[in-house]
C-alpha cells in the first residue's frame, strides 16, 4: 500500500504510469524505486534462491545486500537501487539469471580520469558538511553519493533532531536538515556533486573508481578523501532470519519514510537502541501496529525518551527478551521471543509468539569504512567522518563532517584550524545516554512547564526556544537535563512542548481551573480527536493515569507538522501526565514449536547456514577464508559485509578467543557492476 | 617428534603431495606461514586444467591430473567442481592461426586430444564467440576445470585422514644441514626435525632456497583476476585469446560449475613483485578484452577481483626434483601459475621420489623438468 497522508511527510506524487511485473501491469509514480512501486502493490517476494529456493525480497534497501534482486528488461538488478520506468518489465528472479544478449555493437570508450583536490564520499550529514567546510575554503571538491538524492539518512528522519542548537540545527527534523544541508553544498562554487554515482574500489594507485551516474565508469584521483559512507546495519541468526519480512529497520525506514509506502500492517521490533525505539515510532506515524520490542539487554539502550514516547502510546517492550524465531514460509507470519538469561541465551519455556507480517532488526550499526581502511593502506591522506568513523546520533555525523572536512583542508595545505571546542561538542553529540537524575520539585506557579527529560543526553532545543529564557541547559556541557528555573513567569507559550525531540516536556496551566488545571503534550499523529473526546492520559512512562477530557487542539508558530492537545486533569494527576493513549492491548498466541536454530541462515547470499559454521569452528577452523572456501559464506553479492560479523559472532559463541580468528581478506568490489561498463560501453 | 618428510607450503602442490606422502604410509607434516590451505596462490587461481601444453613433461602431468580429477568425487568423496568442457583458443588473426596451427600439430604428435577448428565449427561449440573476423581455434575437449579451493581444501582432508600433520601460521626461519644432508626444518615457533624438506613455497620458494644458500630462478608475477555473478550456463569451455593487447599478452576465461565467469590477463609487461594490492587498470583492460571476443559478458555484472601471483622461471617450466647441493632437499617449485593443473599429479611423483618409487614414465618428467638444468629454451606455448 502507498501511504497517502501522514502526519509530518507531505505526500505529493507526479502522474504515475504503468509498468510490468511478470503479467501484470502496475501503477507507479516518477521517483520510485522498483521496490517501493512493488511494495506498494503488496507484492514483497522478489524470486526465489538458485541454491534452496528460499523466497528471496528486500532486507537492507540501501543497496548493500543483493536479496531484492530482480530482472528488469532481462537484466539483474537491484530492487532497491533502479528506478522504475513506463512500461518496464520487470520480472521475479527465480534461480539463475540468463546472460543478457550481446548489445548491438562494441563501442569502447577509455574510461576517463580526472583529478580533484578533495573527494567526499557519501553524500548523508557528515559528507554534506565536509563538503560545505571545503567549498567555504574554496577546495576543488567532488561529493559522490549512490542514491538519487542527496541527504543520507536524513531523509528518512522524521523527527526533531537532539544535539546542540548552536551547533547542529537540533530541533530541527532530519528532512528538514537535509534540505538545508543540501542547499548549503549547493550553494559552493567548487564543489561538484555527483548523484547515483557509488564509489566502487579504492585503489593501490591512488585512485577511486566511481560509476558516475550509474553508467560511466571514472576513475578520480584525490589529494585527499573523506570518507562518509555511514553504516550498514547489523544482521542476527536466527531460524527465519531471511524470509522476506525481516527487514533492517533502515530498511523499513527507507521504505515508509523516503519511499512512502506502507510495507507491513502488523511489525514486530527487534532491538531497543535508538534506531528500533524510533523505527517503532515512525511505523506508528505511518499507521502501521507495532505489536512490541524486544531488547536482549535488561533495558532499552537508546534514548528514554524515546522508550517512553512508545510506552505512552502502548508498546509493549520486552526487555531481557530477544527473538528466536520467525514464522512463515514464503513471508513473515509470526514471531517467537524468549527471556534470556544473564549471558543473553534464550531460556526454554520462556517463548512468546506473536502474529507479524514484519520484523525489523534494529540491533546496532557499523561502520562502512572499508574505503577508508583502503585509503590508509595505499597511503592517501583520508578522514573519516559520521558513522564511519564512529557510529553515533546523525548530529555528531554533521560535526565531524565539518572537522573531517577542515583537517582535509589542512590536508590540502590550506590555513585553516579546528577550533578546540569543536572536538569537545563532537565528543559530547557522541556520547551514549547516561544517567537518570531526580525530577525536581515542581514550583508554585500558575503556569509551567514539567519537564519530564530526566536522561543524560546531549540535547538543548528547549533552552534555546524558551522566549523568556526560563529553561536552561548546561551551555557546557548539554548533556545535563534541563531545569526550568522559575525566575520569572512562565508565559504557556508552549514553545517548549512543541519543541522538545524526545516529545518530554508538558505544560500545566492552572489559570482556567485550579482544580481541573489543563496539561498541553505535544502529538505527531494524523488522527486528532475532536475536543470534547474523552482518552486515557497517561505518565511519561505509559503507565495509565486516568480518563481526561480532551479542551482543544493547537499548533505552535514554526513547529511544523507537531500539534498540541490540551487536556483537562484532574488537579492531582496534572504534573505526572505525559501523553495520551488511543489504543488497546496486543494479543499473544500460543507458542510456536522452534526450529532447530542450526538451521538459520548466516550468508544470505549463498545461503550458508549456522550449522554448518559452527561444525567447521568445531573442527578447528579459526580462518575465516577456509570458511569461504570451503562453504562459500562471504562469496556471495555482499562480499561478506552481512555475514562477517556473523560469524565472528559464531567463533565468540563457540568460545573462541578473537585472537585466534583470521579475519576475511577485503576485496574490491564494493557493488557488482557489468563489465561493459569497464570498457567504457554506454549501451549495453 | 621427528618427521619422514616436511612440506613447506599448504598450497596447490604442498597440500596434495602431503597426502600422496602420507599415503605412502611416511610421517608427514605440512607448514604454511598463512593461516589456513590454499591461502597463497591457490585461492587466486581461476581453476583451469588442461593437459594441451606443449612440453612432454607438462603434457604428461596435465593428463594424470586429468583422470585424478575426473574420478576424484567416486574415489574420494570430496566433489571439487571438476568439469570437462574443454579448453578454445581463439584466432582472429592470421599470427595467431599459424602459432595455433603450428601448435596443434606439434600437440597432436605427443597424442592429445586437440583439433583445429574452422570459424564455424568453433562457433557451433561456443555460440557466443564474437564471429566477425573469427578465423577459427583449437578444440581439446578433455580438458576442463575445478574449484581450486575445495580441491585444495580436500587434498587437505584426505591428507589428515592418512595422517599427515599440519601446522599453520608458522614461517619457515631456518633449515638445518648436518653433513651435507637436511637435518630439521626451524620455524617462528619451533624446530621440526626430518630427513627430507621439499620445497613447495610457491611465490615464495626462492626465499625458502635462500634459507639453504640456493638460487632458485623463480620470480613472482603479479597477475590479476575477477569473477562475475552467477548467470545460467552459456560457455562450456575455457576460452583463451593469446593476442596481444595494451598491457596484456592474452587473457583467458570461463564459467565455473556454480554459474561465475572467473577471467584473468597475462599483464605485459610482466609486473613482477609480491604486491597483492589492486590497481585501477586491471578492470578496464580485462574488460574490453573478453566482450570482443564474447560481446555476451558485457551485460553480466562483476563481483570481485584480486591479484595473484604466478611463481615464473625463465623457460617457463617448473622445477621439480632432488637439489644436487643439499642432500634431502626436494622441490617442486616455479609451477609458473600452474599449480592446480599439475599439482595432483606432483604430488603423486613427489611422493613416489621420497619413496623411492619412481616409475620409469616419470624420467621423462623428471628430466624435463630438472632444478639443474640450463635455462636456454622457453616453451613454445606457456
Amino acid at each position: 500500500m502507498r501511504i497517502e497522508s501522514h502526519p509530518i511527510l507531505s505526500v505529493a506524487r507526479a502522474e504515475p504510469f504503468t509498468f510490468f511485473f511478470g503479467e501484470a501491469e502496475l501503477l507507479a509514480y516518477p521517483g520510485e524505486t522498483i521496490a517501493s512501486a512493488l511494495f506498494a502493490h503488496g507484492i514483497r517476494v522478489f524470486g526465489h534462491h538458485p541454491k534452496d529456493g528460499s523466497p528471496q525480497g528486500i532486507f537492507c534497501a540501501n543497496g548493500q545486500c543483493a536479496q531484492c534482486l530482480v530482472l528488469a528488461d532481462g537484466r539483474p538488478v537491484k530492487a532497491c537501487m533502479t528506478l522504475v520506468r513506463p512500461g518496464l518489465r520487470v520480472s521475479p528472479l527465480d534461480g539463475l539469471p540468463q546472460p543478457p544478449p550481446a548489445p548491438e555493437r562494441l563501442g569502447f570508450r577509455d574510461v576517463e580520469e580526472i583529478a580533484v583536490e578533495a573527494l567526499v564520499i557519501g553524500g548523508g550529514p557528515a559528507g554534506m558538511a565536509a563538503a560545505v567546510e571545503l567549498g567555504t575554503l574554496g577546495v576543488q571538491t567532488l561529493l559522490v553519493d549512490d542514491k538519487h538524492r542527496l541527504g543520507g539518512k536524513l531523509l528518512l528522519q522524521t523527527h526533531r533532531f537532539f544535539g546542540s542548537r548552536n551547533a547542529v540545527y537540533a530541533g530541527t527534523r532530519g528532512i528538514v536538515i537535509a534540505e538545508k544541508l543540501t542547499a548549503e553544498v549547493e550553494a559552493q562554487k567548487t564543489v561538484e556533486v555527483w548523484l547515483n554515482s557509488p564509489a566502487l574500489a579504492v585503489f593501490s594507485d591512488k585512485k577511486v573508481g566511481i560509476l558516475k551516474e550509474g553508467r560511466r565508469y571514472t576513475l578520480v584521483q584525490p589529494q585527499v578523501l573523506v570518507v562518509a559512507t555511514g553504516a550498514r546495519e547489523r544482521s542476527l541468526v536466527f531460524p527465519g532470519n531471511t524470509l522476506p519480512g525481516v527487514y533492517g529497520a533502515g530498511a523499513f525506514q527507507t521504505l515508509v519514510n523516503r519511499d512512502l509506502v506502507r510495507p507491513a500492517e502488523k511489525l514486530f521490533v527487534v532491538g531497543g537502541g535508538n534506531v528500533g525505539l524510533i523505527a517503532a515510532y515512525h511505523a506508528l506515524q505511518a499507521g502501521i501496529e507495532v505489536v512490541g520490542l524486544c531488547e536482549a539487554l535488561p533495558d532499552c539502550t537508546g534514548y528514554k525518551v524515546h522508550k517512553d514516547k512508545l510506552l505512552r502510546l502502548g508498546v509493549p517492550i520486552y526487555t531481557s527478551h530477544t527473538v528466536v524465531a520467525a514464522h512463515g514460509v514464503e513471508h513473515v507470519e509470526g514471531i517467537t521471543i524468549a527471556q534470556v538469561d544473564e549471558r543473553l541465551r534464550p531460556i526454554s519455556g520462556t517463548e512468546k509468539t506473536f502474529i507479524c507480517d514484519t520484523i525489523l532488526i534494529a540491533v546496532g550499526l557499523d561502520p562502512v569504512d572499508e574505503f577508508y581502511r583502503k585509503a590508509q593502506e595505499f597511503g592517501i591522506p583520508a578522514f573519516a567522518a559520521g558513522d564511519a568513523q564512529e557510529i553515533a546520533e546523525a548530529s555528531a555525523a554533521i560535526f565531524t563532517g565539518r572537522i573531517a572536512g577542515r583537517k582535509a583542508a589542512q590536508a590540502l595545505g590550506r590555513e585553516v584550524s579546528i577550533p578546540l571546542e569543536w572536538e569537545r561538542t563532537a565528543a559530547i553529540l557522541k556520547s551514549k545516554p547516561g544517567g537518570i537524575q531526580a525530577r525536581p520539585q515542581p514550583p508554585q506557579l500558575p503556569v509551567f512547564p514539567v519537564i519530564h527529560c530526566v536522561q543524560e543526553i546531549p540535547c538543548d532545543p528547549c533552552a534555546a526556544v524558551c522566549p523568556l529564557g526560563l529553561i536552561q541547559v548546561d551551555p557546557q556541557d548539554i548533556r545535563r537535563p534541563p531545569r526550568f528555573t522559575g525566575e520569572r513567569r512562565c508565559s504557556g507559550c508552549a514553545r517548549c512542548v512543541a519543541f522538545c525531540p524526545g516529545l518530554a516536556i508538558t505544560l500545566v496551566d492552572f489559570r482556567r481551573d485550579p482544580e481541573n488545571p489543563t496539561v498541553s503534550v505535544p502529538w505527531e499523529f494524523l488522527e486528532v480527536p475532536p475536543p470534547g473526546t474523552r482518552v486515557l492520559a497517561v505518565d511519561a512512562e505509559g503507565t495509565p493515569l486516568a480518563e481526561a477530557e480532551l479542551e482543544g487542539v493547537g499548533r505552535v508558530p514554526g513547529a511544523d507538522h507537531t500539534t498540541i492537545l490540551r487536556l483537562k486533569v484532574a488537579k492531582e494527576w496534572a504534573l505526572r501526565v505525559g501523553g495520551v493513549r488511543l489504543r488497546g492491548s496486543i494479543p499473544e498466541i500460543p507458542p510456536e514449536p522452534l526450529p532447530i536454530p542450526n538451521e538459520a541462515v548466516v550468508c544470505r547470499c549463498e545461503r550458508v547456514t549456522a550449522g554448518e559454521i559452527r561444525a567447521l569452528i568445531r573442527q578447528g577452523v579459526r580462518d575465516l577464508n577456509e570458511i569461504k572456501a570451503v562453504t562459500r559464506a562471504g562469496m556471495g553479492a555482499c562480499g561478506g559485509k552481512t555475514c562477517r560479523n556473523l560469524i565472528l559472532r559464531l567463533f565468540r559463541e563457540e568460545g573462541v578467543p578473537p585472537q585466534e580468528v583470521t579475519d576475511l581478506t577485503p576485496r574490491p568490489l564494493f557493488l557488482e557492476v557489468p563489465l561493459g561498463l569497464f570498457a567504457g560501453m554506454e549501451e549495453l | 617428534m621427528s618427521y619422514d618428510v616436511v612440506v613447506i607450503g599448504a598450497g596447490s602442490v604442498g597440500t596434495p603431495t602431503g597426502f600422496y606422502l602420507a599415503k605412502q604410509g611416511l610421517k608427514v607434516l605440512v607448514i604454511d606461514r598463512l593461516p589456513s590451505p590454499g591461502q597463497g596462490s591457490n585461492k587466486a587461481a581461476i581453476g583451469g586444467v588442461r593437459a594441451t601444453h606443449s612440453d612432454p613433461a607438462k603434457i604428461r602431468l596435465g593428463l594424470r591430473t586429468i583422470e585424478i580429477l575426473s574420478r576424484f568425487a567416486e574415489q574420494y568423496g570430496y566433489d571439487v567442481e571438476w568439469r570437462s568442457g574443454g579448453y578454445v583458443f581463439v584466432a582472429y588473426r592470421p599470427q595467431e592461426e599459424k602459432i595455433l596451427k603450428d601448435l596443434v600439430a606439434l600437440q597432436r604428435s605427443y597424442g592429445l586430444d586437440i583439433r583445429w577448428c574452422g570459424a564455424e565449427e568453433l562457433l557451433r561449440i561456443v555460440p557466443d564467440l564474437n564471429p566477425e573476423g573469427l578465423r577459427g581455434g583449437t578444440y581439446s575437449p578433455g580438458d576442463g576445470h575445478c574449484s581450486p579451493l575445495l580441491l585444495c581444501h580436500a587434498y587437505y582432508e584426505l591428507a589428515k585422514r592418512e595422517g599427515a600433520e599440519f601446522k599453520f601460521g608458522e614461517e619457515v626461519v631456518g633449515i638445518e644441514v648436518h653433513n651435507g644432508r637436511v637435518r630439521a626444518v626451524r620455524t617462528t615457533q619451533g624446530v621440526y626435525p626430518t630427513a627430507v624438506v621439499i620445497n613447495a613455497a610457491g611465490a615464495w620458494a626462492a626465499h625458502i632456497g635462500k634459507l639453504l644458500g640456493v638460487d632458485h630462478p623463480v620470480y613472482p608475477d603479479c597477475h590479476e583476476a575477477g569473477i562475475t555473478e552467477p548467470v545460467a550456463p552459456f560457455l562450456a569451455p575455457m576460452i583463451v585469446d593469446i593476442r596481444p593487447g595494451p598491457g596484456s599478452a592474452n587473457c583467458y576465461f570461463h564459467q565455473l560449475a556454480t554459474g561465475q565467469i572467473a577471467f584473468c590477463i597475462t599483464p605485459d609487461p610482466p609486473i613482477w613483485g609480491e604486491d597483492l594490492r589492486e590497481t585501477s587498470a586491471f578492470l578496464p583492460q580485462v574488460a574490453r578484452r573478453i566482450i570482443q571476443v564474447v560481446p555476451r559478458l558485457a551485460g553480466i555484472r562483476v563481483r570481485r577481483t584480486w591479484r595473484g601471483l604466478y611463481p615464473m622461471t625463465p623457460d617457463g617450466l617448473p622445477l621439480v626434483g632432488w637439489v644436487e647441493e643439499v642432500r634431502g632437499y626436494l622441490v617442486a617449485i616455479g609451477l609458473c601459475g600452474q599449480g592446480v593443473m599439475l599439482g595432483p599429479a606432483l604430488g603423486e611423483l613427489l611422493a613416489r621420489l621420497v619413496a623411492g618409487l619412481v616409475l620409469p614414465e616419470d624420467q621423462v618428467v623428471l628430466h624435463s623438468l630438472s632444478p639443474e638444468r640450463s635455462f636456454e629454451r622457453a616453451e613454445a606455448l606457456r
